[in-house]
């Protein structure tokens, strides 16, 4: 998994980018204000208990989704990410919050292409830990070729 | 047996160096315990009462003679020469240095072993049927279907941080030998119209809220069933509690929604992860299942086995079974002697096991569930044999399934959650009733005893479970009858106030007189329990 | 009086603080004090221990007893194995622990 990376620093915090346009710095609204009374924004913030699938018929106005996460522990962005990414999302997806750098190998399978984390994240050992595994046993948001699509074509 | 190809092994090499990486980073400070500790459990390594735990995983119980060795090559060279099989099928290893740890998956992956997932809040070794591939009334080989499980939940990308673990068991037959229902998943296989799938059961499990789980689906097709599963932990991940420990696992979830609306909630999901193609092709299941084909099995040569030692006739009554291969049968090597530690097995006792599954059990050997060692292919012919050698090891305790058969946790002798100790209980309820005779007079009787609320002794699923609690710093045992992790599934119930040591052992005595005395013909312990309920019991306990 | 245990880092050992360092053996435990927090924190930020904490124990004519089985069975070794304790020849060990 070849996957060049950038890093910006916005406000202070290191941002690593796995996109090749600049990162959208509009200031990203809560989903519920976006739902109801802003939704010329084009930046939105998902907390870990919203329902994402609210977000998908208003998909193609979004060029930011910031998914936070409040712990590292709260795994529930990573399904924020897959939903969005199978409904055809194909914006910037931003990880924001207590993210660990041993955790961004999976959500980049995931679907999320930029990363604010909130302590650095060495970038020595996130190349390492993006360039360790060959391969892959899920077809996930990543287009990464399952080892059973090896195996059978 | 399943072979790992180039892709598994390099996943699995690619693993240990990841690991390595984790505990150069610990080590050298980079990481505090907050932050290394989800990682070092991802990969089974724990901290406990006396050092680091390590456990690796035997996918579905299952393992040939050279990963075995290999469990005594760790054993001996990296802890103190033993180890324990787990309720989960896994071994742990009680006195690892975390600057071994690498160095020990590192030898692990040279015979296809691991830890991966045998810890942290993420989807665990997948369990299965000790018999699996050997019993009789198996629909097809459950083992092809748990491969296919541990390949699609290894490193799964969405649901590695889960609001708690996730444990899933694979069955084929009505038989339930693996407390498929106890699982956060239960897959029961079977045919219908000629086509292969699963009935699934989701949120069942033990720990401090125990529950059997329901059924959410009467069949999926083997074709569908991995997007199937995502749906049922897409829905897991996004609405299980998180802001309670406690309440965090799935049998909560369902508990709260209700069955028929997780079930709605899976099946709208499933509607759009169907059409994902996350389904691995025909072709991959028929290349596992091609390594599951039977071995080549002698011809039925008439033999039967000479009972004319009368210790070898009871062990073949009690531990062996039948195969369902005419000439051929399947041994269960217990790890349960009186006064001896249920689940350990020296390294010595682990190569001797290994030995006798290469010469006599075409290269097979099971972890069950009972923490117990299975030779699933023995030909009938072979069966003295083995057993002389397994008497040579003291490894010839014929108590399958009675009494002495004991399920226990480790407890506080080495856990740092339990309350209470759980091995000398067992000790002393192995002496209490060491009579053979006696123990075989009582017939099946399951006795699960766990150290603490987490129900790692699966006490809730003993005919009669012990559970260790703390009492104002002393220790102090409940008692609970007529739970089964079985086909005919029930959680046990408090007889009442709880009891030291001895007396546990005491109420124990008086329940099994009291069912000598009031037993139909041909009736287990528990069905008796289930016929008569709990007060006869509670009156012999409690006068 | 108050004693600060944890595990050795990269062995896993169970560890007692002395009062200037760690021992695996309580008996050579120290009193410390009201200082226990403190030590604890700064013993782990120096990676000299892994997951230290504070206990409640009582000075005897053999060393310090912490007051919970738990802390003695983790000073001892496990009860139903003897001979990997820190006193395998000792036979009367483990009723120290009940």
């Amino acid at each position: 998994m070849a996957d060049a990376f950038e890093v910006d620093v916005i406000d202070d915090r290191a941002h690593l980018r796995f996109r090749d346009e600049a990162a959208h710095e509009e200031p990203a609204v809560t989903l519920d204000a976006f739902l109801a009374d802003q939704s010329n924004a084009t930046a939105v913030r998902v907390e870990p208990g919203d329902d994402a699938r609210a977000l998908i018929p208003l998909l193609d106005r979004i060029a930011l989704v910031e998914v936070s996460f409040p712990t590292f522990r709260d795994g529930r962005g990573y399904s924020v990410a897959r939903i969005l990414r199978e409904a055809g999302y194909t914006g910037e997806l931003r990880a924001e919050g207590d993210v660990l750098v041993d955790q961004i190998p999976l959500m980049r399978r995931c679907g999320f292409d930029a990363f604010a984390p909130r302590a650095a994240v060495d970038p020595v050992v996130l190349k390492r830990s993006l360039e360790r595994y060959d391969h892959v046993y899920q077809k996930a948001a990543d287009g990464a070729a399952p080892v059973w699509k090896l195996r059978h074509g | 047996m399943y072979k790992y190809d180039e892709y598994d092994q390099s996943i699995v090499d690619a693993r240990v160096d990841e690991f390595r990486d984790q505990c150069r980073r610990r080590l050298s400070g980079e990481l505090s315990e907050d932050q290394f500790k989800p990682l070092r459990l991802m990969n089974g390594l724990y901290l406990q009462l006396h050092a680091y735990m390590l456990r690796v995983a035997v996918p579905y119980g299952t393992l040939d003679s050279r990963q075995m060795r290999m469990l005594a090559h760790v054993a001996r060279k990296y802890d103190r020469g033993y180890g324990h099989f787990t309720t989960r099928q896994n071994i742990q290893y009680n006195w690892i240095k975390l600057e071994d740890a690498a160095d020990i998956l590192a030898e692990l992956a040279t015979v296809e072993m691991h830890a991966i997932q045998t810890s942290g809040n993420c989807i665990r070794n997948i369990s299965s049927d000790q018999f699996a591939g050997a019993a009789a009334d198996e629909v097809t080989d459950p083992r092809p279907f748990a491969e296919l499980l541990r390949q699609w939940s290894t490193f799964h990308p969405e649901f590695s941080y889960l609001p708690r673990k996730f444990k899933i068991a694979v069955i084929a037959a009505d038989e339930d030998r693996a407390a498929m229902r106890l699982h956060d998943i239960g897959l029961q296989l079977l045919e219908r119209d000629g086509v292969l799938g699963a009935k699934v059961f989701v949120g069942g499990g033990m720990g401090r809220t125990p529950m059997i789980a329901p059924e959410i689906k009467d069949f999926v097709p083997a074709d569908q069933l991995m997007s199937y599963l995502e749906a049922c932990l897409r829905v897991y991940n996004r609405y299980g509690r998180r802001d309670n420990i406690y309440k965090a696992r799935i049998k909560i979830l369902i508990h709260e929604l209700g069955a028929d609306k997780y079930r709605a909630e899976v099946e709208e999901e499933f509607a759009q992860v169907r059409q994902l193609g996350i389904d691995p092709p025909a072709a991959e299941l028929a290349r596992i299942s091609a390594m599951f084909a039977a071995p080549a099995f002698a011809a039925d040569d008439g033999a039967v086995a000479d009972r004319s030692d009368p210790d070898f006739a009871v062990w073949l009554d009690q531990n062996v079974r039948a195969h369902k291969q005419p000439g051929h049968a399947i041994v269960t090597i217990s790890l349960k002697p009186i006064g001896g530690i249920p689940g350990d097995a020296s390294a010595e006792q682990i190569d001797v096991m290994a030995d006798l599954a290469e010469r006599y059990s075409f290269d097979e050997l099971r972890v069950t569930h009972a923490q117990n060692i299975v030779l699933p292919h023995v030909r009938i012919a072979d069966l003295k044999a083995v057993w002389e050698a397994l008497v040579e090891a003291q490894l010839a305790e014929a108590n399958l399934d009675l009494i002495s058969d004991i399920i226990a946790c480790p407890g506080l002798d080495y856990c740092a959650l339990a309350n209470a100790r759980s091995i000398p209980l067992a000790q002393k309820i192995g002496q209490r009733f060491a009579d053979l005779g006696r123990q075989r007079d009582l017939g099946e009787l399951k006795l699960k005893i766990s150290g603490c609320i987490n129900a790692c002794g699966h006490h809730h699923a003993g005919h009669i479970g012990i559970l260790g609690v703390d009492r104002k710093g002393t220790e102090n045992y409940q008692l609970l009858l007529g739970g089964s992790g079985a086909e005919d599934v029930s959680l046990g119930k408090i007889t009442g106030p709880g009891f030291d040591e001895d007396g546990v052992v005491d109420a124990i005595e008086r329940v099994t007189d009291t069912y000598v005395r009031i037993r139909e013909t041909g009736e287990r312990f528990v069905d008796t329990y289930r016929r008569v309920g709990m007060q006869p019991f509670k009156e012999a306990i409690y006068g | 009086m108050k004693l600060v245990t944890g595990n050795d880092l990269a062995t896993g050992d169970v560890i007692w603080w002395t009062g200037s360092g760690w021992t695996r053996h309580i008996a050579e435990a120290g009193d410390a004090g009201d200082q226990g927090e403190a030590i604890a924190r700064q013993e782990e930020a120096a990676r000299r221990v892994n997951g230290p904490y504070v206990i409640e124990a009582s000075e005897t004519p053999d060393g310090p007893r912490p007051a919970h089985i738990k802390d003695r069975i983790r000073a001892l070794g496990p009860t139903v194995r003897p001979d990997l304790t820190l006193k395998p020849a000792d036979p009367n060990a483990g009723s120290w622990v009940i």
